[in-house]
Order: structure tokens, then C-alpha cells, then sequence
């Protein structure tokens, strides 16, 4: 399995670290009601088909990177910066 | 204050072995220029005094004994001379932070391909090119300075891991070298 970061380029999976879901990128306000953040911290959806989680290139720029890929076909369609992504803070 | 003697990260001559020659690299100064967000004119600006850009993702560019060198996002560094006046960045000195090696001759991209897990052929990565990378299990910044001719450079902690793990390779490739006659 490659990656292709969007700044290194197509590297070999062994140089990322794998955080886990998406859903980290939208922690919770302070005054979120507890099921908020039950769903942050507890709850992931385990598609057969299309997901989107987190990889860390740790071996090469040191960005976060959000993976789009297929768990059924293992195909990778999409690779971001998170930095990238709309709403990421500055 | 007292005075700080610049000492090498290890003590070690030059080794040619495996068609590659493997020598220490005295590089000067070493500086991060780490851009603020919106930064990179401001930064660009100051880096022309020097007759420098700021360069863009897997490249260093260089202009006499000063080269700047990709080494992340929005992150390059200043090698081999002073860092320049300039705004839009976090500008620190890393001189004592890294350790830098010289690997050359026809051999040096078999040696670098038993370490380094790139296409480093001339068509996949020209002069010009950088990358951050691993030398096997450490973090590294390479540059293509030749057409066979490289710069390494990693954490100085670890310069003689770096060092013996080269040579280990240029070794092997030389003992092959002679199995086949």
C-alpha cells in the first residue's frame, strides 16, 4: 500500500502513522452536550465502502493527512493536507 | 559568556568503499526559516538580499555557498551561510542540531537504495531535488547536489548510527561487487 502525500509524493505506507477517523477534526465546543462528545471520543462508523481518517507522515513532512480510501477495494482515492482543509486553523 | 568550541559530530576520514565515497560534511551554518501563515512574501523578501528564494516542496536551490533547502511545510533551511534580516518567519539556528554527510561516486545510489526507500535514479530525482526521508529507521534531509553526488543530513545524536549504517552498506556492495568478479 502507497500513499501519495501532496508534498512528498508517493511514499511507502510504512512512513505514515495511522490516528484513526475523520471524526477528529470536529472535537466538540466547551459547552457541548455530553452526546457530542460521546460521538468524539466513543462512536465511529465502520463503512464497507468509502472512509476518511487520519495518517501522520512521519518519515517524511510531518503533516497530518486525510486519507479518503475504499475499505472494500482498498483503493485510495483522495489524499489532504488537514492543514488544507477547509476551516483548519491558521 | 564563555567561548564554545565547534567540534565535528564524529571523528571519522573519509571512507571510499563500494564504488561510493562517504565524507563528513563541514556545511556552516545551519538555520530554520519556519513561515508564519501569509508569511512567505515577507520572508522572500528578505531571503533575495542573499540572492535566495524560498523553495518550493522537494527542491533547494543555491546561490554561492548558501543553499536553501525544502524540509517541510512552509519550513525550509538556510545552509551554509548566515541567515539574512527577515520578517514573515520563526527564524532559529539548528547549526548544532544536525550532522551532514557527503555521498558520492557511481556507487552512491546503490548505497542509498539499501537505506533510503525512494526512486533515486537521476530521472526520478534530479539535481535539484530534496527530500525528507528515512535513512532507515532515522529522519533525514537529502539533497541531490550531482549526478552522483549527494548530501545527507540527520539528527547529529545520531551521526554515528548514520555513519556506520552507510558504511555497512558500501561494504556489502563491495563484497558483491567482488563475488561477481
Amino acid at each position: 500500500m502507497r500513499l501519495t502525500c501532496p508534498l512528498c509524493g508517493d511514499r511507502d505506507r510504512r512512513e505514515f502513522y495511522y490516528y484513526g477517523s475523520d471524526d477528529y477534526l470536529d472535537r466538540p465546543g466547551p459547552e457541548a452536550p455530553a452526546s457530542a462528545w460521546d460521538d468524539y471520543l466513543h462512536n465511529r462508523d465502520n463503512p464497507a465502502g468509502i472512509t476518511r481518517d487520519l495518517w501522520y507522515h512521519e518519515q517524511g513532512c510531518a503533516q497530518w493527512l486525510a486519507v479518503t480510501r475504499s475499505t472494500v477495494t482498498h483503493e485510495i482515492l483522495r489524499v489532504e493536507l488537514v492543514a488544507g482543509l477547509k476551516g483548519a486553523r491558521e | 559568556m564563555p567561548d564554545l568550541i565547534a567540534k565535528p559530530a564524529l571523528d571519522a576520514a573519509p571512507v571510499t568503499r563500494g564504488g561510493a565515497t562517504l565524507a563528513l560534511l563541514d556545511s556552516g551554518p545551519i538555520t530554520s526559516i519556519a513561515l508564519f501563515p501569509g508569511g512567505e512574501k515577507a520572508a522572500s523578501k528578505g531571503l533575495k538580499t542573499i540572492g535566495l528564494t524560498f523553495p518550493g516542496p522537494g527542491t533547494w536551490v543555491a546561490k554561492d555557498a548558501a543553499r536553501i533547502v525544502w524540509t517541510g511545510r512552509e519550513q525550509a533551511f538556510l545552509i551554509g551561510a548566515p541567515a539574512p534580516a527577515l520578517d514573515g518567519a520563526a527564524v532559529t539556528d539548528q547549526s548544532d542540531g544536525w550532522a551532514g554527510f557527503g555521498l558520492s561516486g557511481p556507487g552512491a545510489e546503490a548505497v542509498l537504495a539499501r537505506l533510503v526507500p525512494l526512486d533515486l535514479r537521476a530521472a526520478a530525482f534530479p539535481v535539484g531535488r530534496a527530500a525528507r526521508a528515512a535513512l532507515n529507521h532515522m529522519s533525514l534531509v537529502l539533497l541531490r547536489t550531482g549526478p552522483e553526488a549527494f548530501e545527507l543530513y540527520t539528527f547529529r545524536s545520531m551521526a554515528r548510527t548514520a555513519w556506520h549504517e552507510l558504511v555497512e552498506a558500501m561494504e556489502k556492495l563491495e563484497a558483491r561487487a567482488a563475488v561477481k568478479g
